[in-house]
């Protein structure tokens, strides 16, 4: 077989099958948020369709698909309909860079475990996440609803505001690795360790900025029920409704994935360090992409568990937050970290490996400590009245 | 800032964002493990701190005699009080002069399940009942005839609490 036909080959399968686990994965991730806010609310949630309510989401595709479809009469009718469509395929497009397992060495050549493993990797991501927000904003405009309008507003301010902060905080994790391929980023983190230890402070602005991003509690204002009904998909119905849903949720899974690969080591198992450059058999390719999906599902956890459980900020903290602090602090620590790496490289010059891991890790935990501190401190994230009388 | 807004000067560990998160989140992760307070309903209809109350005035039933005849003798007093007017009587007599009901239909959907005729009734055979599931699959179902008033079995409503008559 020559070398294209098997790329060709290998390409589809991979997209066809990571396509449909990630759709069938947001189906099911609806039912488990629904039953999870239950279980947290001491209630049992749907539990219906099929044994453990395991079909509802098969339900909700029904019925979504034959609901009828409403056009509010003074809509931009072409954009309306275009907004879900664009909302959505950057939501899955941004999952096609994430190595989810260990390559795999066949007769024919080693087959990478990532739809796309393109040089410029998280560049991509970067760029193609941004998109998203353009199919929020056109809703919201496109919708001819004040509400609608503000949610796409707020969207817009919001998902570029953190942007910066997000892009900050994977610039250390690309400073350490010296390079923004993914498959990348992971082999460095098994030579020393994950980067949660020696990039800590970057993982925790990481994980708000995604919370952020995908616009989930408490940075859910493009879609806040109370104030704005349902903010951009106000005059959606039926399928298009749900796909604002797919994308909320691909998101989320793609941001999870994220955190997974460049600070919890991707498909790398931690004890043991598998060395994949030339492929790995098929039981161990399994092992890693079990490893890949608990990490993701932890994350995807924490996402749902922060979202039953905190009340949404005001509009003013969360750009606050975002301009005020998020961004001068990942600058802060940008620099120290910068400075941190020139240090142990240039002056001590140590190469990447445990002993460099471990030092980083300790600066990261004095840098976090401080930080911890200075948040306890209550001044951060308070009241318009507290902070004017501070 | 507005005249007359007092500003609390908290201490720091009532305004720490972090320590408040951290608490919640504790608090919906143990919320997980507890028992669970819903009812499955159609499987359970009642549980130890959960009954329906006597009183609850559901769709109609009539009472019948030995004989399975309605009690009902068409008097006229429960479409007279009847503040919906969804009661339809018409009186008919028999040979030995008993009045008796030829058409008594009650449209379910008009009635707004005051009571009031089972409190007027003067042979106690027309009762609002202890009942309330009342799924159909046509607008038309919902009005009761007689046959159908007098084949309901479900248990009839107290319409006052038996050991509180007075409503004290």
């Amino acid at each position: 077989m020559s070398p294209v036909l098997f790329f060709i080959i290998t390409s589809v399968i991979k997209m066809i099958v990571v396509f449909t686990v990630i759709m069938v994965g947001v189906a099911f991730m609806t039912l488990v948020e629904r039953r999870l806010c239950a279980f947290m609310q001491d209630r049992l949630g749907p539990n219906r369709v099929g044994p453990f309510g395991l079909l509802q989401p098969a339900a909700d595709g029904l019925k979504n698909i034959v609901k009828e479809e409403t056009y509010p009469a003074f809509a931009d009718k072409w954009l309306f309909i275009l907004a879900p469509a664009i909302s959505f395929t950057p939501a899955l497009l941004t999952f096609a860079v994430i190595p989810f397992a260990a390559p795999l060495a066949t007769k024919w050549g080693v087959v990478p475990m990532v739809v796309a493993d393109l040089p410029v990797g998280f560049l991509y991501i970067l760029a193609i996440s941004s998109l998203g927000v353009y199919g929020i904003v056109l809703a919201g405009w496109a919708s001819n609803n004040k509400y609608a309008l503000l949610g796409g507003l707020r969207a817009s301010a919001q998902m570029i505001s953190y942007e910066i902060a997000m892009g900050m905080s994977t610039v250390a994790v690309l400073l350490l690795a010296g390079n923004v391929t993914l498959s990348q980023v992971i082999t460095e983190q098994q030579q020393g360790w994950w980067n949660i230890g020696s990039l800590l402070v970057a993982f925790f602005l990481f994980l708000i900025s995604a919370l952020a991003e995908t616009n989930r509690v408490p940075f859910d204002l493009p879609e806040a029920e109370g104030e704005l009904i349902a903010g951009y998909h106000t005059e959606y119905s039926s399928m298009k409704f749900s796909m604002f849903y797919i994308a909320e949720y691909s998101n989320m899974l793609t941001a999870s994935a994220l955190m997974a690969t460049l600070f919890f080591g991707g498909w790398d198992l931690g004890l043991v360090h598998w060395d994949a450059s030339q492929g790995l058999v098929w039981w161990q390719v399994l092992i890693t992409l079990g490893v890949f999906c608990a990490k993701t599902s932890f994350f995807v956890l924490l996402y749902m568990w922060i979202r039953w459980t905190m009340p949404r900020f005001r509009y003013d903290q969360l750009m606050a937050l975002g301009w005020k602090v998020m961004l001068p602090i990942s600058l802060v620590y940008l620099t120290i970290l910068a400075a941190a790496i020139w240090y142990l490289k240039v002056e001590l010059g140590m190469s990447y490996g445990k002993h460099f891991a471990q030092a980083l890790t300790g600066v990261n935990v004095v840098l976090f400590v401080i930080l911890v501190w200075v948040l306890d401190r209550g001044r951060i994230v308070s009241g318009t009245a507290l902070r004017k009388a501070a | 800032m507005a005249i007359g807004v007092k500003v609390l000067k908290r201490p720091t560990a009532s305004t720490s964002y972090l320590r408040a998160t951290a608490k919640g989140m504790m608090l919906t992760a143990s919320h997980i493990f507890r028992p669970k307070v819903t009812m499955q309903y159609p499987e359970e209809k009642g549980s130890h701190d959960w009954t329906m109350a006597s009183r609850w005035r559901g769709t109609h039933r009539m009472l019948t005699d030995e004989q399975g005849r309605a009690k009902c003798v068409a008097c006229g007093l429960c479409p007279q009080i009847c503040p919906a007017n969804c009661i339809k009587l018409v009186p008919g007599e028999d040979e030995q002069g008993n009045r008796y009901p030829l058409i008594y239909e009650i449209d379910e959907f008009r009635c707004v399940f005051c009571g009031y005729c089972q409190e007027v009734c003067p042979e106690e055979a027309i009762h609002v009942g202890w009942h309330y599931e009342n799924a159909e699959y046509s607008r038309d179902r919902f009005v009761y005839d007689l046959e159908r008033l007098c084949a309901q079995t479900h248990p009839v409503s107290t319409l006052w609490d038996p050991a509180d008559p007075k409503g004290e």
